[in-house]
C-alpha cells in the first residue's frame, strides 16, 4: 500500500511524504525535499563571476577567470555530492531494526541501520532554535550496559525538517510497530 | 504421511493461509490459525508472535531442491541458512557431517527445513517427499521454503509442533526472508568488533548481538564450505564455494614462500637490533647525540615496524593482520619514494649543484645576521638602547657568527662528499631522507639556537631578579617553605641596595628584551620549518594505506554495519529483504587503523607556550623518547 501527501517544512518549502506499507510489520516513509532552485544557482554563479571579473580588471591576469570557472564547477559538484540532500527515507521493520537513508542530489546514498535491540523509543522532541520553536522526531537508544538509561538521541529527517503534522503521521505509524515489538520481545 | 494426518485432525480451525500448498487431491490443506497473542514464552525456544527471520544466501536461490542446513538462534527468532543438501543423501551421513562441523566450529549447525525449487522440478510428488523429511530430521520450527513455478514469487512457512492453542495442531509463524551474499558476509569484518561470549558456554548470545550473530555464524562455518560440487564426498552441498573453491596461484606461492623469507629477514633484523643495542653505543657522548638526532629515532621506528612485520608469529586477530599489512605497505611506499628521490638527486649532478649552493647560502645567512646585529646595536626601530650593554651583547654575538663562518669554510671541501653519501641514505626511505634534512637544518642553524639560549637565559635571569626585587620594593618576600608571598621587614641597607639594583635592572630591560625577542623569533622560524618536515614524516609513518586501499577496492571487507533493501513485494507473499554490507567511512578507517607515530608532537598548549615565552623559559618544541637534556 502506497500513498503520497504534501506537507511543508519549517521554512515553508514543499515536502512530499510517501508512505509504503509493505506488510503489517514493515513500513517505509520517504520525504522528498525541494530541489535546487535555478534562481539561487544563477545568483551564486553571477556573484562569483562578477567578483572574478573585478579582480581581472585589477590584475589583468586571465588565470583569474579560468580559476573562477573552475571554482564554480567544483563548488557546484561538491555541493551536489556532499551537501544537497534530495530524499530522506525511514524504514522500520519489526524485530529487525530502523534504517535511515539520505540520498544526495548526485545519487550518493548514506545509510544508517539501528538494530531493534538498541532502540528504546521513538519520540517527538521540541527544541528552541534561535527565535523558532521546532519539532523533530528522534530515536532514543538504549545503553547496552544499563537498559533503563538513554545512551544516545538520533534525530531523523534532519535536512528535510518537516513540520509537526508530518511528524505526527510518522510517529503514529512507528509507535504501532514498536508497541507490537515490545509486546513480543524477550528482553525487558 | 505424518503431516497429512495432522492436517486432517485440525481441519476447520482458524483463518485460511494465503499460501496455496500443492499436494495430492485427497489431502486437506493445513489451516493456519492466527498467531497466538503475545504472552509468556513457552519452552526455551519459543517467542510467540515474533516474526521469524530466515537469512538465505543468494547463491542458493537457484539451487536444486533439498534440505536447508544452518543455525537457529532462538532469542531473535532467526534462522541462518548456510547451505542446501541435495538428493540423494543418506540421513546418517548428513547427521555425521553436521556433528563434525559442530565440533570443529562450535556453531550449532542443524537441519532447519526443506527447500523446494519448483521451477526445476518436473514432478509435484517431490513436495510430499520433502514433507516426510520433517519426521527424520526434527527441528523446531521446521522451515519450508519454496520457489514457485512460472512466477518470481517465493513462499515460506515455519511450522511448529508445540502449540499452546490445541495440542497436536501445527501452527505457522510469519516469516520474513532476508537474502545475504555469503561470500561478502564471510570475508567482512564488523567495526567495532563485537565480542560474543564463548560458545562452549552453551550458545548463549547477548540480545544486542543481533546481526553480529549472522556474521559470526557464517565466518565460523568455514568447514562446511570446503567441499565443492565436484567432490566425491557422501553429501552434496550447495553454498558459495560449490562452483569451485576460491584460490589463487599467486596467493599460494606467497604463502609458501613467506615462511622461509620471514625467517631469514627476522634473523637479519635481530642481528641489526643486537648490533644497535651493543654496549659501544652507550659510551658518552653517543647516547646524547642519538637522542638529539631525529634520524636515529626514525630508523629505530622503522626497525621496530619491520621486526613486527617479519616476525614468525602469525597474527592473532584481524586487527593485528591489518596492522602488519599497513606497516608493510607504508615501508614499501617509503622505500619507493626514497628511490625516486635518489634517482632524481643523482641525475644531472644535482648533488654537486646543491653542495656548491650550500656554502654561499650559509654565508648569506651569516651576513644577514650580522646586519641584524649592527641594526640592534644602533637605534633599532627608533628605540634608544643602553649603549654599553648593547655594545657588549652585540660584539659577543658577532664573534660567535665569525666563529661559525670559519667553521663552515673549513668544512666546505668535504661538503660534496658528505652530501653524496647522505643522499644514498634515501634508499632506506623518504622518511629517513626527510629526517636527515631536518637534522641538517638543525646543524646549520645551530648558531641561532645558541643565540636564542643566551638571550633567553639573560632575559630569564633579569625577569626573576626583577620580580624578587619588586617584592622587596613593596616590603614582601617569597616564602620557599610555604610557597607563598609573605611580608618581611628589611633593613635600611637592604632596601637601599635592593632599590638600586631594581632600578638598574628596569632600565636595562628594554635592551635585553629586544635581543631576546629577535632571537626567539628566529628560533621559532627554524622550529616551524623543522616541525613541517616532521609532520610530513609522521604522515607517511602513520597513514594506513593498506586499509584505505582495501576500503576503495573491496569495501565489503570493512563493514560499519548492514543496510536493507525491500525487494519486489506482492500482497499475501512473505516480505523479502536484501541485506547488504554498509562500508566504513574513510575517516573511520583512518581513525581505527592509524599506526602509532613517533610521538614527537608538541606538548604545549598555546597558553603555556605564551607563558613560557614571557618568562624566558626555554621551549623544547618536541620531546624525543628519553628526555631532552638542557
Amino acid at each position: 500500500m502506497e500513498d503520497e501527501r504534501s506537507f511543508s517544512d519549517i521554512c515553508g518549502g514543499r515536502l512530499v511524504l510517501q508512505r509504503r506499507y509493505y506488510s503489517p510489520f514493515c513500513r517505509e516513509f520517504c520525504l522528498t525535499c525541494p530541489r535546487l532552485s535555478l534562481c539561487s544557482l544563477t545568483a551564486v554563479t553571477c556573484t562569483v563571476w562578477l567578483a572574478a571579473y573585478g579582480l581581472f580588471t585589477l590584475w589583468e591576469n586571465s588565470m583569474i577567470l579560468s580559476a573562477a570557472i573552475f571554482i564554480t564547477l567544483l563548488g557546484l559538484l561538491g555541493y551536489l555530492h556532499f551537501v544537497k540532500i534530495d530524499q530522506e527515507t525511514l524504514l522500520i521493520i519489526d524485530s529487525l531494526g530502523i534504517q535511515m537513508t539520505s540520498s544526495y542530489a548526485s545519487g550518493k546514498e548514506s545509510t544508517t541501520f539501528i538494530e531493534m535491540g538498541n532502540v528504546k523509543d521513538v519520540v517527538i522532541n521540541e527544541a528552541i532554535y534561535m527565535q523558532k520553536v521546532i519539532y523533530y522526531l528522534c530515536i532514543l537508544l538504549k545503553d547496552p550496559v544499563e537498559p533503563h538509561k538513554i545512551s544516545q538521541v538520533v534525530p531523523v529527517f534532519q535536512s528535510a525538517k518537516p513540520r509537526l503534522d508530518c511528524l505526527i503521521e510518522v510517529y503514529r505509524s512507528c509507535q504501532e510497530i514498536l508497541a507490537h515489538q515490545k509486546a513480543t520481545s524477550t528482553s525487558p | 504421511m505424518g503431516l497429512v494426518s495432522r492436517g486432517a485432525a485440525a481441519a476447520g480451525l482458524g483463518a485460511a493461509s494465503a499460501v496455496v500448498r500443492p499436494g495430492p487431491p485427497d489431502a486437506v490443506p493445513n489451516p493456519v490459525p492466527s498467531p497466538p497473542p503475545g504472552g509468556a514464552a513457552r519452552g526455551s525456544s519459543r517467542v510467540p508472535g515474533m516474526v521469524l527471520k530466515a537469512f538465505f544466501p543468494t547463491c542458493c536461490a537457484s539451487a536444486d531442491s533439498g534440505l536447508l542446513v544452518g543455525r537457529w538462534v532462538p532469542e531473535q527468532s532467526s534462522a541462518v541458512v548456510l547451505a542446501v543438501v541435495h538428493f540423494p543423501f543418506i540421513p546418517i551421513q548428513v547427521k555425521e557431517l553436521l556433528a563434525q562441523v559442530q565440533q570443529a566450529s562450535q556453531v550449532g549447525v542443524a537441519v532447519l527445513g526443506t527447500w523446494c525449487h519448483r521451477q526445476q522440478e518436473p514432478e509435484e510428488s517431490l513436495g510430499h517427499f520433502l514433507e516426510g523429511l520433517g519426521t527424520i530430521f526434527s527441528h523446531e520450527p521446521w522451515l519450508q521454503l519454496c520457489r514457485e513455478r512460472g512466477s518470481k514469487s517465493w513462499s515460506c512457512k515455519a511450522i511448529r509442533q508445540q502449540v499452546p492453542v490445541a495440542p497436536g495442531v501445527p501452527s505457522e509463524d510469519q516469516v520474513m526472508l532476508i537474502f545475504y551474499d555469503q561470500r561478502k558476509v564471510l570475508l567482512s569484518q564488523l567495526h567495532p568488533p563485537t565480542v560474543l561470549p564463548d560458545h562452549q558456554a552453551g550458545d548463549a548470545v547477548a540480545s544486542s548481538g543481533g546481526l553480529a550473530v549472522v556474521f559470526d555464524t557464517v565466518a565460523r562455518s568455514e568447514l562446511l564450505f570446503h567441499g565443492d560440487q565436484y567432490d566425491e564426498g557422501p553429501v552434496r552441498l550447495s553454498h558459495w564455494q560449490s562452483e569451485g573453491v576460491e584460490a589463487s596461484v599467486l596467493g599460494e606461492l606467497v604463502k609458501r614462500a613467506s615462511g622461509p623469507v620471514c625467517l631469514l629477514l627476522a634473523c637479519l633484523l635481530s642481528l641489526v637490533s643486537a648490533v644497535s643495542a651493543c654496549w659501544l653505543w652507550k659510551l658518552w657522548p653517543l647516547p646524547f647525540i642519538r637522542s638529539k638526532l631525529s634520524t636515529c629515532e626514525q630508523l629505530r621506528h622503522r626497525l621496530e615496524h619491520l621486526t613486527l612485520v617479519f616476525s614468525t608469529q602469525r597474527a592473532q586477530s584481524p586487527t593485528q593482520l591489518m596492522r602488519k599489512a599497513n606497516m608493510l605497505v607504508s615501508v614499501l611506499l617509503d622505500v619507493a619514494l626514497g628511490l625516486m628521490l635518489l634517482s632524481w638527486l643523482h641525475s644531472s649532478n644535482r648533488i654537486g649543484q646543491l653542495a656548491d649552493a650550500l656554502v654561499p647560502v650559509a654565508d648569506h645567512v651569516a651576513e644577514e645576521l650580522q646586519h641584524l646585529l649592527q641594526w640592534l646595536m644602533g637605534a633599532p626601530a627608533g628605540l634608544k638602547m643602553n649603549r654599553a650593554l648593547d655594545q657588549v651583547l652585540g660584539r659577543f654575538f658577532l664573534y660567535h657568527i665569525h666563529l661559525w663562518i670559519s667553521y663552515i669554510h673549513l668544512m666546505s671541501p668535504f661538503i660534496e662528499r658528505i652530501l653524496w653519501h647522505v643522499g644514498l641514505s634515501a634508499c632506506l626511505g623518504l622518511t629517513v631522507a626527510l629526517s636527515i634534512l631536518s637534522d641538517i637544518i638543525a646543524l646549520l642553524t645551530f648558531h641561532i639556537y645558541c643565540f636564542y639560549v643566551y638571550g633567553a637565559r639573560l632575559y630569564c635571569l633579569k625577569i626573576y631578579g626583577l620580580s624578587s626585587l619588586w617584592r622587596l620594593f613593596r616590603g614582601k618576600k617569597w616564602n620557599v617553605l610555604r610557597q607563598r608571598v609573605d611580608s618581611c621587614s628589611y633593613n635600611l641597607d637592604q632596601l637601599f641596595i635592593g632599590t638600586l639594583l631594581f632600578t638598574i635592572l628596569v632600565f636595562l630591560l628594554p635592551t635585553t628584551a629586544l635581543y631576546y625577542l629577535v632571537f626567539t623569533l628566529l628560533r621559532l622560524l627554524v622550529v616551524t620549518v623543522q616541525g613541517l618536515i616532521h609532520l610530513l614524516v609522521d604522515l607517511i609513518n602513520s597513514l594506513p594505506l593498506y586499509s584505505l586501499g582495501l576500503r576503495l577496492c573491496r569495501p565489503y571487507r570493512l563493514a560499519a554495519g548492514v543496510k536493507f533493501r525491500v525487494l519486489e513485494h506482492e500482497a499475501g507473499r512473505p516480505l523479502r529483504l536484501l541485506m547488504q554490507i554498509n562500508p566504513l567511512p574513510y575517516s573511520h578507517v583512518v581513525h581505527t587503523y592509524r599506526l602509532p607515530s613517533c610521538g614527537c608532537h608538541p606538548k604545549h598548549s598555546w597558553g603555556s607556550l605564551c607563558r613560557k615565552l614571557f618568562f624566558g623559559e626555554l621551549i623544547y618544541p618536541w620531546r624525543q623518547r628519553g628526555d631532552r637534556q638542557d
